[in-house]
């Protein structure tokens, strides 16, 4: 047996006697979503167990060093790991910005000191991460944003507002970008981290199209951040920014697994599927989920070695959202009025039409589905002028 | 196993790409051809360089004198092919007839096996019997006679039929039309009595033949395989034909796109190169999203068709399906960005387009294997 395989053996056995049955149930809705950090309350003792038991091997963060709190993997064992908990059905164990977002950016652009601390915390679920990017007048435009760090000598006073800043009133730290140059305009921007409960942050809820308050506005009102805090250099905090977003990117484009890479046609022909107009866009759906899939799993394999092309997650951001967004248009159509449903118990308090209305967002999140073509002209195609 | 290239894989690819672009090119071979008014639809010389360099027989085992590759490997040369339009019978040859071959006797590949891997003979395929694939239904009948059989029936749409030294027909031998028992292949010999050929030139000038078969005496080292029990063989003979046909539209696709993103970045209108157009842009961004994903589904198909696995055939129809669609929309994006002089002869365009169309409809459309998809998914 090669290693690979018995590697593989080693974890099925471990997941078979490690992950709760509860665990292997599919993600229903947001409180089956284990997003640890301070004020976290598991929704049952199978969640907090299946993530203490991950945290107890590095398996929240399969592929990051051991060192910060990861278990080390290389590509191929994380590939296999992938592969096994999809096998079982395995819920994620934690899922945070911190890992999908700001660890990827702390791995390359960290200092030593940094990546254990900060690492350590995510992996170990402790600190629930959001992130301060967009602002009232900067949605596209990200680069004009306007907060502002002034220079106290050991510590910035910053000022300003973020916009769209998801689960801001659950997170405990914020990844943040923030003008520290007002005269440069790419190179003015530092990328800071901070305690949410320094004094001068507050947040406000928004109320969005799905009757749900994911996002936030984050007021910052003389917040003091020492200057120890920054990530990588004063005034290059775009090059750290550009390089997250790259991550957050793939994350949004459901590469990684779950329900995003999946066929719906036969979950949607257990209800009765007597339209002949509907089975056959479904079919053509599936065909085009089932391809996603393989991308998904094609661009993974080629980004653990370097051989994707660097701005392909845009590509992938694209098409991931565009897609979940049909996904939820013929899964509308399916359920007919059902659907429609807006409190209903039936309907887990009207989970088809709140989804459906939630994936709008998913092509104008981490960028617009138009910024991201932009890109991908400019970037991967060297069209002109782009 | 991960979704890319091995190091050999990368390697055959080299090779195939760099010699494809200098001796399979579209002024050589497919205007060529076609302006001379070849009736094979190809020409004999590269199918000798295929020969030389051991393409003509990568899916044949070793022990017959191949180099038992897999459709990974299979599809590299086809996606070459896809890309440079070049006739060739090396689909229906070195991929399907050498798929169906393999399920024979020592005396069948004995007999037609050598000639295939020197590049002297081609194979076609008699599998559909009406205007769109239909490989369920199969009305051609052999009928036992003395130790062989009597063949009769129609096949249509036998790519390269006219030219073949010998031809795969799936009959029927026993039960009734649709069937999924009672199905024998043979391996026809050209010059059996009783082959009327109807050869005519597609829209892609390639040439394909409606076959009608009248009475034709076969004997009985012509069957391949199990005679009542050749399904199985067939469906490893479709399976082989759809996904090379899904790799070589994922060529054409590419071509079609590489030639006009060329020319975005060359014709100038409003003193402006059209490339910098927003519109124009999107689209091009689109394209290259769709024919990313849908090179993904063929080569997980093929890994997946390669290692016998259970999955294989929900894949291969899923790679069928969103190649052709993709291929579909590049050719179509290609012409309308060109313009006026997308519609020329002169242009290459064009000839992408009529291309798509054959290969789309060979081995059955994208609407044939959604219907698939949604049958092998379950509902």
């Amino acid at each position: 047996m090669s290693d690979l395989e018995n590697f593989r053996q080693e974890i099925r056995s471990w997941l078979e006697a490690n992950c709760p049955a509860e665990m292997r149930q599919p993600v229903t809705d947001e409180g089956d979503v284990c997003w640890g950090g301070r004020n976290f309350v598991f929704k049952n003792e199978a969640q907090k167990q299946w993530l203490e038991r991950c945290v107890a091997k590095g398996y929240t963060v399969p592929d990051w060093p051991q060192a910060y709190g990861g278990a080390g993997m290389s590509p191929a064992q994380a590939k296999v790991w992938r592969e096994e908990c999809a096998r079982i059905g395995a819920r994620p164990p934690l899922s945070s910005f911190g890992i999908w977002m700001l660890g990827p950016a702390l791995l390359k652009f960290g200092t030593e000191e940094q990546k254990v601390h900060y690492l350590g915390e995510i992996a170990r679920g402790e600190i629930r991460w959001c992130q301060g990017y967009s602002e009232p007048g900067s949605g596209s435009d990200l680069v004009s944003l306007q907060t502002f760090g002034e220079d106290k000598g050991d510590h910035w006073v910053v000022n300003g507002q973020k916009i769209w800043t998801s689960y801001a009133d659950k997170a405990d730290w914020i990844f943040c970008l923030v003008r520290t140059d007002k005269a440069n305009k790419y190179q003015g921007i530092s990328f800071l981290l901070f305690d949410m409960t320094t004094p001068g942050v507050t947040t406000k809820p928004i109320l969005l199209i799905s009757g749900n308050s994911p996002f936030c506005e984050t007021f910052f009102d003389d917040v003091k951040v020492p200057k120890h805090q920054i990530v990588g250099e004063l005034n290059r905090g775009w090059d750290v920014a550009k390089y997250l977003l790259g991550h957050e990117r793939e994350m949004i484009s459901g590469a990684g697994g779950g329900d995003r890479l999946n066929a719906i046609g036969a979950v949607v022909a257990r209800n009765g599927l007597e339209d002949p107009m509907l089975r056959a866009e479904l079919a053509m759906f599936d065909v085009d989920a089932l391809a996603y899939g393989c991308m998904g799993e094609k661009f993974l394999d080629e980004a653990k070695i370097g051989k994707a092309h660097p701005a392909q997650p845009n590509m992938m951001k694209y098409a991931g959202t565009e897609l979940n967004k049909r996904r939820h248009e013929l899964l509308m159509s399916a359920g007919g009025a059902t659907a429609l449903e807006w409190d209903s118990e039936r309907t887990n308090g009207g989970s088809p039409a709140r989804s459906w209305l939630r994936t709008k967002a998913n092509s104008i999140e981490g960028g617009t589905s138009e910024v991201m073509l932009n890109v991908v002209a400019k970037r991967i195609l060297d069209l002109p002028g782009a | 196993m991960p979704l890319y290239h091995t190091e050999d894989q990368a390697m055959l690819a080299d090779t195939v790409t760099g010699f494809m672009a200098d001796e399979g090119g579209i002024k050589q071979q497919l205007r060529y051809y076609r302006d001379m008014g070849c009736q094979d639809g190809f020409g004999h010389a590269l199918w000798k360089q295929f020969a030389e360099m051991g393409l003509t027989g990568m899916l044949a085992s070793e022990a017959d004198g191949g180099l038992a590759m897999g459709h990974v490997e299979a599809g590299i040369v086809l996606r070459e092919i896809g890309r440079n339009l070049t006739p060739s019978p090396f689909l229906t040859t070195s991929v399907m007839g050498v798929t169906a071959l393999s399920g024979g006797s020592d005396d069948l590949r004995g007999r037609w096996l050598p000639g295939v891997i020197a590049g002297d003979s081609v194979l076609a395929v008699a599998i559909d019997e009406s205007p769109k694939h239909r490989p369920e239904r199969i009305a051609a009948r052999a009928e036992k006679a003395g130790n062989g059989f009597r063949l009769s029936g129609n096949k249509s749409f036998v790519v390269q039929g006219a030219s073949a030294d010998a031809i795969i027909v799936a009959a029927r031998t026993s039960g009734s039309d649709t069937d999924a028992d009672g199905i024998t292949l043979f391996a026809v010999p050209k010059d059996a009595n009783g082959i009327t050929h109807e050869n005519l030139r597609l829209v892609d000038s390639a040439m394909a033949s409606n076959i009608r078969f009248d009475n034709v005496e076969l004997d009985g080292d012509c069957v391949i395989g199990q005679v009542d029990g050749g399904r199985e063989l067939l469906n490893k003979v479709l399976a082989a034909g759809r996904i090379g046909s899904a790799a070589e539209l994922t060529g054409v696709g590419h071509g079609a796109f590489d030639i006009t993103t060329a020319y975005l970045k060359t014709r100038k209108q409003f003193g402006r190169l059209i490339g910098e157009f927003q519109a124009l842009q999107h689209r091009a961004a689109h394209l290259y999203s769709e024919l990313e994903i849908a090179s993904a589904a063929v080569i997980k198909a093929q890994q997946l068709l390669d290692g016998g696995a259970e999955k294989a055939e929900l894949m291969v129809s899923v790679a069928k399906a969103k190649a052709a669609r993709t291929c579909n929309l590049a050719v179509r994006e290609g012409v309308q960005m060109h313009g006026g002089v997308g519609m020329t002869d002169e242009y290459d365009i064009g000839l992408y387009m009529k291309r798509d169309r054959s290969l789309t409809e060979f081995m059955g459309d994208q609407y044939y294997h959604a219907e698939r998809v949604a049958q092998l998914s379950g509902y």
